[in-house]
């Protein structure tokens, strides 16, 4: 399985904060999951994660879109962050 | 060399002390940040601060050892909020002590101007007039950030 998480505005426009994917082949990258959740979400979550600069975290750090994916990982996504 | 990450206020003074009580150092420089009660978006009565548990403690602690790696710093103690703050309460302390005060004012300015693009927070304005506004990131701020970074290749 795949921890999903999303913060912010994106969580809003979601109304979602997380949730269990099943690690298969076909999820091989970042990317793959995003697609996945786009085509599985329809129009509502393509726009809220294909607004720009989207940030992309796997396992609580920073990575590209083309990071590989393990069963287990926690991948979140979240806008631009503004902390102090 | 230490983080703290809590709903509650803040006592400056404690945090001063916390930070003196583990280490030692001839120069000690910190910063307090506020919340303001205005922003571009007009008078602001309160700010609501999300974060992710987890990755914020580590990216910080991440963040103050490579300030401490990078100028020699004898400690460092970061605290931050989240939640929903009031106008004009502390948001974000940070603490560093160094032998000189040159690396004390580097390694608490590179501290701050990183953590503001790097530690995952998101922040939402509660307007005067009613209004609920998520605070977007700011150009001025990642220009900042960078410009450690190219003089971290230097």
């Amino acid at each position: 399985m795949l921890t999903v998480r999303f913060f912010s505005l994106i969580r809003e426009a979601l109304d979602c904060e997380q949730l269990e994917v099943a690690h298969h082949s076909e999820l091989r990258t970042v990317d793959d999951l995003k697609r996945s959740l786009a085509n599985t979400g329809g129009e509502q979550w393509r726009e809220a994660l294909y607004q720009p600069n989207v940030v992309h975290a796997l396992n609580q750090r920073v990575v590209n879109t083309d990071h590989v994916l393990q069963n287990g990982d926690e991948v979140a996504f979240f806008p631009p962050m503004t902390g102090g | 060399m230490s983080v703290l990450i809590q709903g509650a206020p803040f006592i400056v003074e404690q945090q001063q002390a916390i930070l003196l009580a583990e280490t030692s150092g001839a120069g000690l420089v910190t910063f307090t940040g506020y919340l303001r009660d205005f922003s571009e978006q007009g008078a602001v009565e309160a700010l609501e601060l999300e974060h992710y548990p987890g990755m914020t403690e580590r990216v910080l602690e991440e963040l103050g050892d490579t300030s401490a790696n990078r100028f020699g710093l004898r400690g460092w103690r970061i605290v931050h909020r989240y939640g929903r703050i009031a106008a004009q309460d502390p948001i974000v302390w940070v603490g560093v002590l160094a032998d000189h005060r040159n690396e004390a004012f580097a390694g608490c300015q590179f501290i701050m101007d990183t953590l503001k693009t790097k530690a995952p927070f998101w922040k939402r304005e509660f307007m005067s007039d009613g209004r609920v506004v998520w605070v977007q990131s700011k150009a001025e701020d990642t220009e900042r950030e960078k410009s450690w970074q190219e003089c971290a290749y230097e």
